[in-house]
């Protein structure tokens, strides 16, 4: 900044150092833990129980990793979970921005209606047990649907494409109206290609919510072992233990199920396994969801 | 676009004066017909939030009734409130309301304080590439799902290895290794460090774009007046960022609403359940799990309630303190 103008106090100087050191310790402690778990991954899993691996793997092997490749589950899981993240994204980004759509639309007769309808939404949910037995009563229990159908609109993202919608000039519409268009091919042809950053955004808080569920799995498909989700499948292996203090049984009925006990590297390569997806598509599209929280914020 | 003509002509047309009350049926119908695409595009989504987001709401019928599953809505027995009379009179019950009012408050503050901290020190840094570097990897956990948070937070926590643990006794601050996951009492710090962890970085990106629109002249100036940087942070930085706090500080009570379970799901223990049991998980434990549906959705309702006490509750604190209400 123009500091340099000016000649730097102690105190501020001072400041400077303690806010480097500050901001080191929030690296560390945010990357460190990342880390580690990959260190563990790739080290020896009989190795590992002997502690002590930070950063480097002590025995290096691939071995964890071809073990839970071969584990029929995990390639099961994944096969569900890119299946869940990819319908449950396109589905969520259509629906979402039919409806931002016509809120936009200042001559839309139900505008008022259907924006009070979805804003409510956000401040109450029916709960647990009701949810499940709509779900039941749906006959969605058991079936992929249940993944998708239920999150598919949420109130936020509505808001959200709307307000960018809304600081699209309302000229363009108008015109393509004049010219013959009619209102599903305004959205079609001029709204949703302008839309492209706020999608993006959208389909980054989809996609990642879509990647990272894993207790619909567990409420509704957790016996359906050709619906199990990746997330289900490591969570399963990660309670499977119950941290190696010699804690005894879960006392809820979830340790049954969990009875195979895995080594620490063996859960770990799964957890990289789980996470990897993520943090490579994040980086590419944070210039996008920068943005879209930023106009959340702005709407709000 | 190139009709910039026509949109004087459009303009005319939709401020047309409101039409005369006899004309008002045919007008809402031929409306309807020109719109028919909007309602094609919307109706059938608002149906879907109908049936999702609304129909459960029937569901609190349950609560009053003995509820069957096989049995249909006129046959189930109506009770009143005896399921809400059971759960008051339960012990565990006000434990669990304990752990949720605690957590969930937890939460709150420091779900909202930290970010802000941590953006005003972000946005002091000098070195942009270190800068950027902070930044990118602070959102990163925000990204990972609470299955693998708990399972990094174990193992951080783990006597067997757990870099905590290490360093403690490595520094000779304790003797030996503590079972972090094993103490109850410290399962409502765990949880809200993991949310600290996990959401830091995103919760900054807001602010972080509201400090750089602050107009860089008020710096220059408070500094030519000799204010230090620390000053100029609280004078000038957030100020700045007022309606930004105000904003995210909405949005930290909407997620009150939906206080979770996730993180102690995943996170609790046997050991620990005294202290990592929430409303939501009991209505899971007793009522799901256990097939008592009408027990289940009292806690539900009752979570509701608390939901709502929570939400009243910060925002009378919030219209005290800065004179301006959110609702």
């Amino acid at each position: 900044m123009a500091n340099k103008a000016f000649n730097a106090t102690r105190g501020d100087k001072l400041f400077d150092i303690f806010n480097i050191l500050a901001m080191t310790l929030v690296l560390i402690v945010t990357l460190y833990p990342f880390l580690n778990v990959l260190a563990i991954s790739l080290n020896n899993s009989t190795d590992t129980v002997r502690g002590g691996i930070y950063l480097w793997p002590r025995d290096f092997t691939l071995q964890n990793y071809k073990t839970i490749f071969q584990y029929d589950g995990l390639l099961q899981g994944l096969q569900v979970s890119i299946l869940r993240t990819i319908v449950g994204t396109v589905l969520g980004l259509i629906s979402s921005s039919m409806i931002a759509f016509t809120l936009s639309r200042p001559d839309f007769k139900l505008r008022k209606f259907v924006s009070t309808a979805l804003a409510l939404t956000m401040y109450f949910s029916g709960g647990l047990i009701p949810v499940y037995i709509l779900m039941r009563d749906l006959n969605l229990i058991g079936t992929f649907w249940v993944y998708v159908l239920p999150g598919m609109i949420s109130a936020f993202n509505v808001f959200i494409i709307r307000s960018f919608i809304d600081g699209l000039p309302y000229a363009l519409q108008e015109s393509a109206k004049l010219d013959g268009a009619n209102d599903f091919k305004i959205y079609y042809k001029i709204i949703l290609p302008l839309c492209k950053p706020v999608l993006a955004t959208i389909a980054l808080f989809l996609a990642v919510g879509q990647w990272n569920a894993w207790f619909d799995t567990y409420l509704y498909n957790g016996s359906k072992a050709h619906l199990t989700t990746l997330q289900y499948e490591l969570m399963k292996v990660l309670q499977s233990t119950q941290q190696g203090s010699g804690a005894g049984r879960n006392a809820n009925d979830m340790a049954q199920q969990m009875t195979q006990i895995s080594p620490e590297s063996i859960k770990m390569a799964i957890t990289i396994v789980v996470t990897v997806p993520i943090l490579i598509v994040y980086p590419f599209l944070q210039k996008y969801f920068v943005g879209g929280m930023t106009l959340g914020a702005v709407k709000a | 676009m190139e009709t910039l003509t026509e949109k004087s002509a459009s303009a005319k047309k939709s401020s047309d004066p409101n039409p005369p009350t006899q004309k008002r049926r045919n007008r809402v119908w031929d409306s309807m017909k020109q719109q028919k695409y909007l309602y094609l595009m919307s109706l059938p989504f608002v149906a879907w939030v109908f049936v999702f987001n609304y129909l459960p709401l029937w569901g609190w019928t349950m609560a009053f009734q003995n509820y069957k599953p096989a049995r249909s809505f006129g046959d189930q027995q109506w009770v009143g409130f005896k399921h809400f009379a059971e759960l008051f009179s339960d012990d565990r019950f006000y434990l669990v309301l304990r752990n949720t009012l605690a957590m969930s408050l937890m939460g709150l503050v420091i779900g909202f304080i930290v970010p802000i901290f941590f953006a005003i020190l972000l946005n002091e840094m000098k070195g942009m590439f270190f800068k950027r570097a902070v930044q990118t990897v602070s959102y990163l956990p925000h990204f990972v799902s609470w299955v693998v948070v708990a399972g990094i937070i174990t193992k951080m926590l783990s006597t067997d290895g757990g870099i905590i643990n290490d360093l403690l006794v490595n520094l000779n601050i304790i003797d030996q290794p503590i079972q972090f996951m094993a103490k109850g009492n410290l399962f409502w710090y765990i949880v809200t460090a993991s949310d600290m962890w996990k959401e830091t970085g995103w919760n900054a990106i807001i602010y972080l774009a509201a400090i750089t629109g602050i107009d860089q002249e008020l710096y220059e100036a408070s500094r030519v007046d000799g204010a230090n940087r620390w000053r100029q942070m609280w004078h000038i930085t957030l100020p700045g960022i007022r309606t930004t706090i105000s904003v995210l500080f909405i949005m930290s009570i909407g997620h009150l609403i939906s206080i979770g379970f996730e993180k102690q799901f995943l996170l609790q223990n046997s050991l620990v359940l005294d202290y990592s049991e929430v409303l939501d998980l009991y209505a899971l434990n007793y009522g799901l799990n256990m097939g008592r549906f009408s027990y289940g959705t009292a806690i539900g309702i009752f979570n509701s309630v608390v939901s709502i006490i929570l939400l009243f509750t910060a925002n009378g604190l919030f219209k005290k303190f800065t004179k301006e209400s959110i609702m």
